[in-house]
């Protein structure tokens, strides 16, 4: 049996050399295919004594076995080794830029009303919204605001020929929300305003927000605490502070002007709230009689709130831009900011 | 109103600071512009008389003076000034400091200006902080004590205060009236001026009939013979009035601004010898000419006051005197006058005519209807002891028999806690209530209350609960956040809302922008030339007078401005309202507007560049529509003003046109100066709200089945007929396609286009076989064939 195991060495040293796949099979075939040189030892086991030839196909069939083990070895190897191959081939840059659509950006104004509108739904005011071309009644009849009232004078409106005007503040919503529907009702109506004054610190059009609160037992103390908790989580700081002084509007009785404590300085002073530590951001205060007599709700029986105050004053105090007008410029080097 | 503090002392004992003071005032109310001092923080500049002037041997224009300031030697100074001899003049002497406006601090030293010694520097009242009070040296009064420091003669230890009341509170645009304030606030005694009114010493009168009735309901009057009108008004005055703003025009006009200031009451002096016949208070005749004070002549309407004699209007009621009856130098019997004209309806006069005065501000809020004869007795005083002169008797007319009067409130107690959520001590009520002047009885459920008469703003309960709670303080009003009942108004699942479809565009990368609402006529013009422009009366200027009528108005001058700004690539989307006037009405809608250029995506290492074009700018607008998905659009090819007539579509539903896309018109690409292709889209939004609300179908087991097919059709046929058939097709396992190529070139007629359309199949009870989707599409090719000529390529 000599020349078996030297056939077998032989086999061996083939399998470990063949260098890819096709050369291993290759080598199957030379030894262990139909006409291959092991499968040609089996063929010639009948020359054999019939004493031998038990032992002998038993050698033969070991040595078949082993040889099929190593070419399976020797294969799963191969493979292996092509895989790396290949992965070291497709190996990228994984730092160059992803191909992608860049995202763009709600401009600051539409983001600080989300904002504001999320706080306030989450004490249960609705959003409204009214025309933008109104008519005298809505704009000032309706709130308290007669003809020829000194307090028209300093609302700088827009006429238009027939005798409609753009709308000086949100109030009017307030007035077409009650006159369709009963308390209670906690709404809040921002929008575009607009008012004839343009200079570095008044933009002709601007964004306001109204909101009103009506119900049998509303009371001066629940305006402070509704707009204390709204400025507390606005600018997320619960000692934030906020003042209340008294002011005078036709729509609202006792009125209130409110100021917030400066964003920029923290109350401590700065250029920016002229050194008092307060800016002024609204005006509020108790709805007069006198509207809800003009839109049908009885005021023995309710009580209001009402206020209204900038989005775009806000705006730049929450996100620290100095220049009204860059908010209407549209230059996308600024709106990308915002993203 | 501008007002300075030692005044306001004079009226009220306050034993407080400025700061508090001014915290006060903010806290009641009244919101201060400023607090500036009255003059700088200078020292040592005292009084000087110029005892001789001679010229200086080497200097034209300067000359040397001797001045006694009381001391043990007289001083020599160099000036440039123009001085006289015995003219008293501040001096800042050696040793003195004059700060100046940038900060730094001016020193006096002894000097020599061209070889002649100079101790001390003549001042002007900007060199003092005094603001410009006219050419040359600070005038000083002839009694002025020699030596005496400038702070202590003009009391410049002061400030102006710079209030600003709200409209509501006439009451506090005088002296007394914020004297009272404060003493209300600041609970401090208040002390009126005392003066001893003059008797009259001479029968003169001047008639007045009052013909306007309910315009104006008191009128006093009274001559002032021999009155020396060129007398010089007392330096306190002067000072007085210089720290309200108000410059010496000669003393009847200055004790006229004074009683105004002190007591609230505008008041107008006549020459006497111009008036004729007497004084009517009647409306305008219409056309009436009048020429005023400032030498403005106005044409007059009917319904204005006017105060005329018996021949001619004489001033416009409230607003301004007239040129032709004023007091002048030549002047020596003057006719003063002190009315109350009703502030609603002379509420606006001034502004029709273009005028805003000092009078007008007061009288429209409302000047005291009890001050007349007062203001009268004090304005005569202060004349006589300055210029001397005989006083005629008081006339005193009115019409009104209410006049000294204000309504009674019935004022409950339980409107406090009502209001305001808190309850207010009776006793303090009460106090609160007294000091502000206001009549006081309790009544059954809290008290009647009487407001002063110079309250115009009380007249209703929550007036009064204004009043405690302004006085009580907001401050000590505790804020309450409480437990909310419930308003919930459910998000109606079947609407688009406004946000989604926002940041739909923001995830596709667009900016939202904002612009005005207004816009110039020609880009309305050039974008909607058949729309009948919606004009402000009042625009701020001709860019800003249109109110636009589409939102592409203010987005394309954005991206124009952008691409100027080197951004090359620039995707805007706006919303909000555009104005259309229809054929019977004005509407305004809400639209969402975007507008794209450059390349579609942002510089790229693997990409070649592709700029936008129709077919991206669409998918946009498809993504949007998407979301409304209870409603089919059609994209039907249109002409339309503003975009190129090959590429422009209006988007149709339910019969309707809800929007518009396209590329803008070359010609107005070029208008603009744009050199790369712009698209627009435009929809409005409320008709793409309505969404369908999700209802589950089953899902097919069996596989589904697609086939390619390639039809060839006349490349004039659009897309949206082949779409048309096979939407219509009555093969209800067709359950979708996809148009994946559109050919034109070799191997495909010229004239004609290859269509590349995969079809596919299911069915819901069975596996499709091969025969049954040939017979299927077989069907499909047979019905394009009929509907557009299409043909198997």
């Amino acid at each position: 049996m000599k020349q078996l195991s030297e056939l077998m060495e032989q086999a061996q040293e083939a399998i470990l050399s063949a260098s890819d796949l096709s050369a291993l099979d290759n080598v199957r075939v030379h030894y262990l295919g139909k006409k291959g040189l092991v499968t040609a030892q089996l063929k010639q086991l009948g020359k054999l004594p019939p004493e031998d030839r038990r032992t002998a196909g038993q050698e033969i069939n070991r040595a078949k076995q082993s040889l099929q083990k190593s070419i399976e070895a020797r294969k799963a190897d191969l493979q292996e080794q092509a895989l790396n191959a290949q992965l070291e081939k497709e190996k990228i840059d994984v730092t160059l830029p992803g191909r992608k659509m860049d995202t763009g950006s709600l401009h600051p104004v539409t983001r600080t009303t989300k904002r504001i509108e999320e706080i306030f739904k989450q004490l249960g005011f609705n959003v409204e919204e009214g025309p933008e071309i109104e008519d005298d009644y809505h704009n000032f009849t309706a709130l308290n605001i007669p003809d020829h009232h000194p307090s028209r004078a300093s609302h700088d409106t827009f006429y238009f020929g027939d005798g409609k005007l753009l709308r000086t503040h949100t109030s009017p919503v307030q007035i077409r929300t009650m006159e369709e529907k009963q308390p209670p009702l906690r709404i809040i109506a921002p929008g575009r305003v607009y008012r004839c004054d343009s200079d570095v610190t008044h933009s002709p059009m601007f964004h306001q927000v109204e909101g009103l609160m009506v119900d049998t037992d509303v009371t001066f103390a629940d305006l402070k605490g509704i707009l204390d908790a709204f400025f507390k989580a606005f600018f997320e700081d619960d000692n934030f502070k906020t003042r209340f002084r008294p002011h005078y509007f036709p729509f609202t009785e006792p009125s209130a002007e409110t100021d917030i404590q400066c964003v920029l300085c923290s109350g401590k002073g700065c250029k920016v709230c002229g050194n008092t530590g307060w800016i002024e951001v609204m005006g509020c205060g108790m709805v007069n009689p006198e509207v809800f007599r003009h839109v049908g709700i009885d005021p023995d029986k309710y009580t209001g709130f009402a206020f209204g105050f900038g989005i775009d004053r806000l705006a730049m105090l929450r996100y620290g831009i100095d220049d009204l007008r860059k908010l209407f410029d549209n230059d996308v080097r600024f709106l990308k900011q915002f993203a | 109103m501008k007002v300075s503090e030692k005044w306001l002392r004079e009226w009220v004992n306050l034993d407080a600071t400025t700061e508090e003071i001014e915290r006060q005032l903010i806290m009641s109310g009244t919101e201060l512009d400023g607090i500036e001092p009255v003059a700088s923080a200078f020292s040592h500049v005292v009084v000087g008389q110029i005892k001789s002037i001679e010229q200086h041997p080497d200097a034209d224009r300067l000359r040397v003076c001797q001045v006694d300031i009381a001391g043990d030697e007289q001083l020599q100074i160099v000036t440039n000034a123009s001085v006289e001899v015995d003219q008293k003049v501040p001096l800042a002497i050696i040793g003195a400091k004059l700060p100046e406006p940038d900060g730094k601090i001016f020193k006096i030293k002894k000097s020599k200006l061209r070889g002649v010694l100079s101790q001390g520097m003549f001042c002007g009242s900007e060199t003092l902080g005094m603001g410009d009070m006219g050419e040359g040296l600070l005038p000083i009064p002839l009694d002025a004590k020699l030596g005496l420091d400038l702070r202590e003669l003009l009391d410049l230890d002061d400030v102006i205060l710079d209030l600003d009341s709200t409209p509501n509170r006439a009451d506090l645009l005088c002296v007394a009236g914020i004297a009272r304030e404060l003493g209300v606030i600041m609970q401090a005694p208040v002390t009126e001026a005392e003066f001893t009114p003059v008797e009259s010493s001479i029968d003169a009168s001047f008639p007045i009939k009052i013909s306007a009735t309910d315009l104006c309901q008191r009128y006093v009057g009274r001559v002032l013979r021999d009155v020396n009108t060129q007398a010089e008004t007392p330096q306190w005055m002067v000072e007085k009035l210089r720290r309200s703003d108000i410059r010496s025009l000669g003393p009847v006009v200055d004790v006229t601004n004074y009683v105004t200031l002190e007591l609230g009451q505008p008041m107008h002096g006549f020459d006497l010898e111009k008036l004729e016949g007497g004084i009517d208070v009647r409306n305008a005749k219409e056309g009436e000419k009048l020429t005023l004070l400032d030498a403005k002549e106005i044409t007059l309407r009917a319904e204005t006051l006017v105060i005329a004699d018996q021949k001619k209007a004489l001033a416009l009621a409230g607003v301004m005197g007239g040129a032709d009856s004023a007091v002048s130098e030549t002047t020596t019997n003057i006719y003063l006058e002190s009315a109350y004209f009703v502030p609603e309806k002379i509420a606006g006069t001034a502004r029709s005519y273009g005028y805003h005065t000092d009078s007008s501000h007061r009288f429209e809020r409302g000047v005291s209807p009890d001050l007349q004869l007062k203001a009268m007795q004090r304005a005569t005083q202060l004349i006589i002891d300055i210029c001397g002169g005989k006083a005629g008797e008081m006339t005193d007319v009115s019409t009104c028999d209410m006049l000294q009067t204000r309504k009674t409130i019935s004022f409950e107690r339980s409107s406090i806690k009502r209001h305001l959520g808190i309850e207010v001590e009776d006793s303090r009520v009460e106090d609160i209530m007294t000091r502000l002047g206001c009549l006081v009885e309790k009544a059954d459920k809290g008290w009647n209350i009487t407001p002063p008469i110079f309250r115009f703003d009380l007249a209703t309960q929550e007036d009064i609960v204004e009043e405690i709670a302004r006085i009580y303080g907001y401050d000590n009003i505790p804020s309450r956040l409480r437990p909310l009942v419930p308003l919930i108004v459910p998000k109606e699942e079947t609407q688009v809302e406004e946000d989604t479809l926002r940041n739909l565009l923001v995830a596709r990368g667009y900016q939202e922008a904002i612009t005005y609402s207004f816009v110039p006529p020609e880009m309305e013009t050039l974008l909607n030339p058949s729309h009948q422009q919606i004009r402000l009366d009042n625009p701020i200027s001709e860019e800003l007078s249109i109110m636009r009528s589409t939102l592409w108005s203010g987005l394309l001058p954005a991206v124009e401005k952008n691409l100027k700004r080197q951004q090359n690539r620039v995707r805007l989307f706006e919303t909000g309202l555009s104005f259309v006037n229809n054929a019977d009405e004005m509407t305004q809608r809400k639209k969402i507007a975007g507008a794209i250029t450059g390349s579609l995506y942002p510089e790229h290492w693997d990409k070649s560049p592709q700029l936008v074009d129709f077919y991206d700018i669409k998918g946009d607008v498809e993504a949007l529509l998407s979301e409304s998905n209870a409603e089919s659009y059609q994209f039907v090819a249109v002409e339309h003003p503003a975009l190129h007539p090959g590429q422009a579509a209006k988007i149709i539903s339910n019969d309707q046109i809800i929007g518009f896309v396209g590329a803008l018109h070359p010609r107005i690409e070029k208008k603009f100066g744009l050199n790369q292709p712009v698209f627009l889209f435009e929809l409005d939004v409320d008709m793409i709200r309505k969404k369908n609300l999700p209802n589950y179908s089953s899902l097919s087991p069996y596989p589904s089945i697609r086939r390619d097919i390639a039809l060839v059709v006349d490349h004039k046929i659009n897309f949206s007929s082949i779409e048309k058939v096979l939407e219509k097709s009555e093969i209800k396992q067709l359950i979708d396609y996809s148009l994946f190529d559109v050919y034109r070139g070799d191997g495909v007629d010229s004239g004609q286009k290859s269509l590349a359309l995969g079809l596919i199949f299911q069915d819901f009870s069975r596996t499709l076989e091969e025969k049954d989707i040939s017979q299927y599409v077989d069907g499909i090719v047979d019905n394009l064939k009929t509907a557009t000529g299409a043909s198997l390529r």
